[in-house]
């Protein structure tokens, strides 16, 4: 039995506690990215340079990306192409065992747990270290993540103390953040100095210079790619942008939207290896041309992975990341899921209220809200939402386009609506009651005083 | 102007009041209202559960009933905005003509005084398929001048207060067939606006959308029976 994002959710919900601290932390990210995009005059003006930035690479991808790689050659950097995850994870896999590499220190990268590319890597006998602070948390509590910029947002301080006297041998009970964060610093700082290769992330990848650019709060990227021997820098194939000046457009939207930051800490730029450095990229399809090519979906691949429409969102705050089958959870992993596999996440794009906060939200401009309507539809059409709910919405239609029988079921469900409502099995009567059932409906008041 | 109103399912069966209200609202303004009897529902229950097909013959129906007036009226912004939509997406003229209440009296009619006294702490729950998909306001995401229609009209009524809102414009969780197959977080999301509207000491809570009302009126009957539900359109037509 596959558990379905309402039955996820209910247990999420079960400690109310918890769960109200979950929306508040996340709806404080929310107001101070509205604080911060507040002080941006152009915001508007940006997000929409932003989406016309997006649409117009993604209409020439192929070109970019030629562009791109051809570029980043002539600068030392290798390029390689990978259609899938399995490949993907084949590339960085050759790469290390070509340089003898035991340990693997990672900076946040979304695409290589889309691959799996840790369990593969373990597998085959190699140490890989996740160097974000929240990463290596869930890392430890062998996790996935539960937010794409946040990793470890669902734990509280004190549950990190936990995992860190367990795994990093500090003090039981610890509850500091300062000191939290400094047991950490000294443990990675060991897996920096003794790491064999690094392994980064990419925000953006610039076609005109083949250079790259990866954003963190920690200068965990920057630590593991200047020390290690061989830096391997993993990509999706829409991180593209034409021009260096676009950076600019990107750069103030995204950490602004992310987490209220005017800037991510750290912005470093990547153009080519240092002496006796090698430095990889991995251009990785893995179902994103095939994304591209449904023209209802494609602006989905516009995604900058600020979180901003997990923050927003109602539901996501309300249920938490786990409770989404997809490793991306909340508004843009329920649009992304069904391109992977549509039976696998058929209830992601029923898991909103289609309040549209989250298109609202989005700095490239993606109608997400508009994009999970129309999942909704073709998960219905491929057998999804299994045999009852389509036929109770059918018979629903069936009734309400016929007048007479409206009236007649109109009446009847007045009449019983208290008997329902004393009853409560239903999910709507178990929680809330019912409205006072008038006695005549509108339409039969209008009758009576013989108006058309 | 010959106006038709058109009465969503939902409000015909349960909230006839509110469906009285805008009628009488429009002939104070001197207008012909018509309300067809057919018909009953906008499709939107379909749509937004996967089955939009089935629910395009609902727009059939309802631009034919409809075709023959200057402008059509809903005290619903949610079903007007999917009619809206569905109607824009054929290309029909008639997506042009049509109003939610609360734009139709602000913008087209510019009513800039209104005859109506309610005495109480009102809180606005703004409806997200008026605010977000008709721009009834400014959403709390948008970096734009802050307006919001239905509170400009509702600072028209004498003695009503509005209440400020710690999240004017979160989603209450009602979301159709959601607040049913999602009933848990349809029940949280719910709690947490009553909740905001009790604690800055709302005695009503209004909006454009019975929908979100009749969700968040069926919480309040169990934890704050002295707090009610009631459309704009009671509130701007000077029902008691």
């Amino acid at each position: 039995m596959v558990t379905t994002h309402p039955t996820a959710a209910h247990d999420f919900l079960n400690d109310p506690k918890r769960a109200a601290w979950h929306d508040q932390t996340l709806w404080m990210v929310r107001a101070k990215r509205d604080r911060m995009a507040a002080t941006v005059p152009e915001w508007e003006q940006l997000r929409e340079t932003a989406a016309r930035i997006k649409d117009h690479t993604l209409s020439r991808l192929s070109e970019y990306l030629e562009q791109f790689s051809a570029r980043a050659e002539a600068n030392g950097i290798q390029v390689h192409w990978a259609a899938d995850a399995e490949e993907h994870n084949r590339i960085v896999h050759g790469i290390l065992q070509r340089h003898g590499v035991r340990r693997l220190v990672k900076s946040k990268s979304m695409l290589t747990e889309e691959c799996h590319l840790n369990p593969h890597l373990e597998a085959h006998g190699i140490e890989v270290v996740d160097s974000d602070l929240g990463e290596r948390i869930v890392q430890f509590k062998k996790e996935p993540p539960s937010h794409i910029v946040m990793p470890a947002i669902h734990l509280k301080r004190a549950e990190v103390g936990e995992v860190f006297h367990e795994h990093l041998g500090t003090p039981a009970g610890l509850d500091d953040a300062q000191a939290l964060t400094e047991a950490a610093r000294q443990h990675l700082r060991g897996h920096f100095l003794g790491a064999d290769a690094a392994l980064t992330g990419v925000n953006f990848a610039i076609a005109e210079t083949g250079g790259f650019v990866v954003c963190t709060n920690e200068g965990n990227a920057d630590m593991g790619a200047h020390l290690a021997p061989v830096h391997i820098a993993c990509m999706g194939i829409e991180k593209l942008i034409p021009k260096a000046e676009h950076l600019g457009v990107f750069l103030r939207l995204l950490a602004r939207s992310a987490t209220g930051q005017p800037s991510t800490v750290f912005s470093s730029h990547f153009l080519k290896p240092r002496p006796g450095q090698e430095m990889h990229v991995v251009l990785v399809d893995n179902g994103r041309s095939r994304q591209l090519g449904r023209a209802d979906y494609r602006r989905s691949l516009a995604c900058i992975r600020c979180a901003a429409c997990f923050n927003t969102c109602p539901v996501y705050r309300r249920s938490g990341g786990h409770s989404y089958s997809y490793f991306i959870a909340g508004p843009i992993g329920s649009i992304l899921a069904p391109n992977v596999d549509r039976q696998a996440h058929a209830d992601m794009p029923f898991a909103s209220t289609l309040c549209g906060s989250c298109t609202a939200v989005c700095p490239v401009k993606i109608d997400i809200h508009a994009q999970l309507l129309k999942w909704r539809q073709e998960v219905v059409q491929a057998g999804g939402t299994g045999r009852l709910k389509p036929l109770a919405l059918k018979l629903t239609g069936f009734v309400l386009r016929r007048p007479r029988l409206y009236r007649l079921a109109g009446r009847l469900m007045r009449r019983f609506a208290p008997l329902a409502q004393k009853l409560g099995l239903d999910p709507w009567t178990r929680h809330r009651d019912l409205p006072e059932p008038p006695a005549r409906s509108f339409h039969e008041l209008m009758q009576q005083q013989r108006r058309p | 102007m010959r106006l038709g109103l058109f009465i969503p399912c939902y409000v015909d069966q349960f909230y006839p009041q509110a469906g009285l209200a805008t009628l009488r609202l429009l002939e104070k303004l001197g207008h012909q209202v018509a309300c067809p009897s057919a018909p009953a529902c906008c499709g939107q229950p379909l749509a937004n559960s996967g089955h939009a097909a089935e629910g395009e013959v609902f727009l059939d129906d309802f631009a034919r009933a409809y075709a023959g007036f200057d402008r059509v009226i809903a005290p619903s912004a949610s079903c007007l905005l999917h009619l809206k939509e569905g109607l824009e997406a054929r290309g029909h003229e008639l997506a042009h003509r049509l109003h939610e209440l609360c734009e139709f009296l602000h913008d087209v009619e510019q009513v800039q005084s209104l005859d109506a006294v309610f005495p109480h702490r009102v809180g606005l729950h703004a409806g997200c398929h008026g605010l977000r998909g008709l721009g009834l306001g400014r959403p709390s995401e948008c970096m734009v001048a802050d307006f919001s229609k239905p509170a400009r009209l509702l600072q028209m009524v004498q003695g009503l207060e509005l209440v400020p809102l710690d999240r004017p414009d979160e989603c209450c969780g009602f979301g159709g067939s959601f607040a049913v197959f999602e009933s848990d977080v349809s029940v949280a999301m719910g709690r947490d606006r009553v909740d905001d509207h009790v604690r800055h000491g709302a005695e009503f809570i209004t909006g454009t959308d019975l929908s979100c009302l009749m969700h968040l009126g069926g919480l309040l009957a169990r934890s704050n029976p002295h707090v009610k539900v009631r459309h704009i359109a009671e509130i701007l037509a000077g029902e008691p």
